[in-house]
């Protein structure tokens, strides 16, 4: 069958038409031979069955695809697979460790903030990346932090409230 | 000792929503994450153009790419009697065109490969040759003489137009006019509008031949409706098909209807006996499906000097796009126009309404609407505001004297719907407390002596939620009931299904509140389950704020019907006849002796292991309701703002919402549903809408042009409530959802307005965009918003 990528064992050589990449994702090393306009969204997605990392545009307005790229947030849609060889990349599959929740997770439930659930994990990835800067930030700086993302449900309010909640939480004030 | 119902998470417990554990771990289940094995991939070749006649389509440099493994034609639809496709509105929609494309974004090919990327490499393959054709793309241009046919495929159709339709009284209209002592007329364009939820639509058809069973993960609303759609479409028996939609990435209407995408992922399944799944694109999603609004207002409001109005008469004019594809219960042309100042005391009203086809998409959904409430509220709050100002007199005072009276219900609306329940006066007074009113118009007289511009807006509105009853709405014969079923299993634990399907709006968390009030059994006993037509009983889906209305209240009934057989149990377990016995929250007991009693868990147990003789075993049933009249919410929104007259930027300054939905199942639910409608609302009059230009290109086919507020700049919300309990539902609520998107754009616009009025400016079409309030404010005359039209000298 004819694919744009194959997961295959880390020691794999490049043929002609594909390269090979080795990305550290959640912690774990992973490689794959792929064309080399593969996007990183779907190499997450179609290539290691990281669903958790959502598209939801065209034009790298929605934020969904968001992961952490070297700890910093970056549209997964707009990145090459290529780009991220030999980096480390954080989904949301890998924010919760074993049985405890991250804080901005827990903030997410704790305050409804979120509906469909389709723009939580950029959205949570992106607060993730200013509370990892500032755990004690302002509610401009919140909706600032996350005006790359686009939510068609909650109208943000919430939203705000969880991330405000998990600066407290990780300041040690909750 | 009855059960506290908020600490088992029963009605009124703002209970963290069960969903949220699989999301908040990136485990949902949405329908791109869905694989199967072998599945192959589709990708749609759209056309470029508005309007053109097709000369050739030539598939071959497609065909010659590895991984390519089929390209869909029309010409190939038409052979298997597919290339046409009927609309929820009695018309037809083309699946692949044959004759020529009709709007831009139409679906000409659809290749099927191994990949995605190679399906896209494929659509870029394919060479179509057009022949451009006049486009239309407004309603007067449609209309007028020598316009170009646009549905020339339809015998006996020789204009664009679609419908006229008319409802109220005429003469009666008339006279209060004639008695008039003042008429207040004004015009405008609710716009273009696209639900846009963030996830896209897209299936996964997979036929096993040797079943001959037909699965399909598709991102619908209405999983039943698709089934019995597919079934007549496709020719495939009903029994044979099984639709799952699995978890939806947003709704708001855009996912309702059947869409060619789904049509021809279903037949590349049958003919090539693989899996296979579309994934409809950003662009594809905004410029081919479902768009809400489009609708032109004339409106005129018989006043009496004393602000009583004595008379409505509207006219709309609506633009349908190639096909008349509305979503809409089938006898309203115009969904629920004529819901229009149900809010108020009008004696009399009339409403004219011409429907005509142009060079757009089709679709006319309900988005985050009960069918086109949204327009009719809306031109009701702007023509309540004019009226207001051409009488000179405050717009609060106005609403005042013509808002219907606690004690006039049940109240026929003018043009007569029955409403039945709420306290119209007592919203309003909350609001403007809330918002500090007299206080605010000091301050803007103030601040205008400055030259800074402040305004503040109303809007009062109840809406119909909840279609609805039977007798009256159906989709295409269909009756628009809901219904529910529920497993009590032998420890307490129970399963429910209902034929609706959540979004976003939190299904799993609130059903199970409602059988844990019914029935004390806890919420988190309760698993419920939606979407999967093998597994749920028949529903209409979830639209219109039509869940909690009808198929909320089935889980009541069934949840009821299970406390009957339970009672019987109860009395056999307790060795007393029926009649002595007493229910409380989880428990019945003996009349007169509280301490003797058996839980519902105890009753379940004994349905599967000590049922009285004669009994039929087993704890479960099924409800099916009819709603006996739609449900009546109210809302009343107040915005201040601030315009700058250089920039013609507007500002929020803040934004009240009194809601009156009835009994909150979940409060918490409930106020993420009104910010959530409130953001919309702000989007529409602030900047969010689909145009074209002269040659029918879309403005607005992604997120660089369709503007979708951010964190940013959306406003903060104050929120209030009213509990005015629904008569005739089970446990008093009513719709919500949609309440904040239909009542919320007039409160934003009539604020700026109010800012502009020493201007002279009536009108200014939404989104007010900063160049044309900036244009307003300037020369002081109404913006429109109508697409303009190629003219000789283009
Ligand atoms: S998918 Fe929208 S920004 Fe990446
Ligand atoms: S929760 Fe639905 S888009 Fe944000």
């Amino acid at each position: 069958m004819t694919s744009l990528f194959e997961e295959v064992p880390v020691s794999t050589d490049d043929n002609i038409s594909t390269t090979r990449v080795e990305v550290n994702v959640n912690g774990e090393r992973r490689a794959a031979q792929i064309e080399p306009r593969l996007l990183l969204a779907h190499l997450l997605r179609n290539g290691f069955k990281l669903t958790g990392t959502h598209t939801g545009c065209d034009t790298t307005n929605c934020g969904a695809c968001t992961v952490l790229l070297d700890g910093e947030p970056v549209k997964s849609c707009t990145v090459f697979a290529v780009q991220a060889n030999g980096h480390d990349v954080t989904t949301v599959e890998g924010l919760a460790s074993s049985e405890q929740l991250h804080p901005v997770q827990e903030g997410f439930k704790d305050e409804h903030g979120l509906q469909c659930g389709f723009c939580t994990p950029g959205m949570m990835l992106s607060a993730v990346a200013l509370l990892n800067e500032n755990d004690d930030p302002t509610e401009d700086e919140v909706r600032w932090a996350l005006s790359g993302n686009l939510c068609r449900c909650t109208g943000y309010q919430n939203i705000v409230k969880a991330v405000l909640w998990a600066g407290a939480k990780m300041r040690g004030d909750a | 000792m009855a059960l506290d119902e908020v600490k088992i998470g029963g009605l009124g417990a703002s209970r963290k929503r069960v969903e949220d554990n699989r999301f908040i771990r990136g485990k949902g289940n949405y329908v791109d994450d869905v694989v199967l094995p072998g599945m192959l991939y589709m990708e749609i070749l759209r056309s470029p153009l508005a309007h053109a006649k097709i000369n050739s389509i030539d598939t071959s440099a497609a065909y010659a790419i590895p991984g390519v493994r089929m390209v869909m034609t029309g010409e190939m639809m038409a052979a298997r009697n597919l290339a046409w496709m009927p609309t929820l509105s009695y018309d037809t929609q083309a699946v692949l065109a044959t004759d020529k494309v009709r709007f831009q974004g139409q679906e000409v090919c659809a290749v099927i490969a191994d990949d995605p990327y190679i399906a896209r490499d494929g659509v870029e393959a394919i060479v179509v040759d057009y022949e451009p054709l006049p486009p239309i793309v407004n309603p007067e241009q449609a209309k007028a003489p020598g316009a170009p046919l646009i549905r020339n495929d339809k015998v006996g159709q020789n204009n664009n137009v679609i419908f006229d339709w008319e409802v109220g009284d005429r003469a009666s209209t008339d006279r209060a006019f004639a008695e008039a002592d003042k008429v207040s007329e004004i015009a405008m364009h609710y716009p273009r509008s696209h639900p846009s939820p963030i996830e896209a639509c897209g299936s996964i058809a997979d036929y096993d031949r040797s079943t001959s069973k037909l699965t399909v993960y598709m991102t619908t609303q209405a999983p039943h409706i698709i089934r019995a759609a597919v079934s007549l479409v496709a020719e495939i028996p009903e029994h044979m098909i099984r639709i799952i939609s699995p978890d939806l990435g947003g709704g708001f209407g855009n996912k309702v209807p059947v869409y060619p995408g789904y049509v021809m992922s279903i037949l590349a399944s049958i003919l090539l006996e693989k899996p296979v799944k579309w994934i409809e694109d950003k662009t594809g999603n905004l410029i081919s499906t479902g768009f809400g609004r489009d609708v032109y207002l004339k409106g005129q409001m018989a006043l009496r000097n004393d602000g009583k109005i004595l008379g409505v008469r509207m006219h709309t004019d609506s633009d349908h796009g190639a096909f008349f594809a509305d979503a809409q219960p089938s006898k309203f042309k115009i969904g629920l126009m004529h819901s229009a100042f149900a809010c108020y005391d009008v004696p009399t009203a009339h409403l004219t309404a011409q429907g005509v086809y142009t060079n757009k998409a089709p679709g006319g959904v309900a988005y985050r609407c009960s069918f086109r409430v949204t327009e009719a509220m809306y031109f009701q709050e702007r023509m309540v505001q004019a009226a207001a100002d051409d009488l000179g007199m405050d717009q609060a005072e106005f609403r005042r004297v013509n808002l219907v009276k606690d004690d006039d219900f049940p109240k026929r609306t003018p043009f007569g719907f029955l409403t039945d329940s709420g306290q119209y006066g007592k919203c309003l007074q909350i609001g403007l407390d809330a918002i500090g009113y007299d206080d605010f118009k000091k301050e803007q007289e103030e601040a205008r002596k400055r030259g800074r511009l402040l305004g503040i807006g109303i809007s009062t509105m109840t809406e119909p939620l909840g279609a609805g009853n039977s007798r009256e709405y159906d989709i295409l014969g269909i009756k628009m009931f809901d219904s529910a079923e529920l497993r009590v299993h032998m420890t307490g634990k129970a399963i429910l299904r209902t034929g609706a399907k959540t979004q976003g709006q939190g299904h799993e968390t609130t059903w199970a509140q409602i059988v844990a009030h019914e029935l004390g059994i806890p919420a988190e006993d309760i698993v419920v389950e939606e979407g999967d037509t093998d597994t749920a009983p028949f529903g209409m889906g979830t639209y219109a704020s039509r869940s909690t209305p009808v198929a909320g209240a089935a889980v009541s009934m069934v949840s009821r019907k299970i406390r009957a057989k339970a009672r019987k149990i109860a009395a056999h377990l307790l060795e007393v006849s029926d009649e002595d016995i007493e229910w409380e929250l989880g428990r019945f007991y003996v009349r007169g002796a509280q301490d003797r009693g058996v839980t519902i868990q105890e009753c379940a147990m004994a349905a599967y292991s000590n049922v009285p003789d004669g009994m039929e075993p087993g704890l479960e049933n099924n409800a099916y309701y009819d709603p006996p009249n739609l449900t009546w919410p109210f809302a009343c929104y107040i915005a201040t703002v601030e315009v700058d007259p250089e920039t013609g930027v507007w500002d929020v300054l803040r934004l009240v919402a009194v809601d009156d939905c009835g009994v909150r199942i979940n409060p918490m639910i409930v106020e993420g549903q009104i910010m959530g409608g409130l953001t919309e609302a702000y989007a529409m009059a602030n900047m969010q809408f689909i145009t074209f230009d002269e040659d029918g290109n879309c403005v607005g086919s992604n997120y660089m042009d369709y503007l979708l507020p951010t964190a940013w700049e959306t406003p903060g919300f104050e929120l209030h409530e009213v509990v005015t309990p629904c008569p005739h539902h089970p446990i008093g609520a009513k719709g919500i959802g949609e309440c904040a998107t239909v009542g919320g754009p007039a409160a934003f616009v009539n604020a700026v307005m109010d800012a502009l009025k020493h201007t002279g400016v009536r009108n200014i079409d939404m989104p007010l965009l900063p160049d044309r309030v900036y244009e307003a404010a300037q020369t002081g005359s109404d913006i429109s918003g109508m697409p303009p039209v190629k003219t000789a000298d283009d």
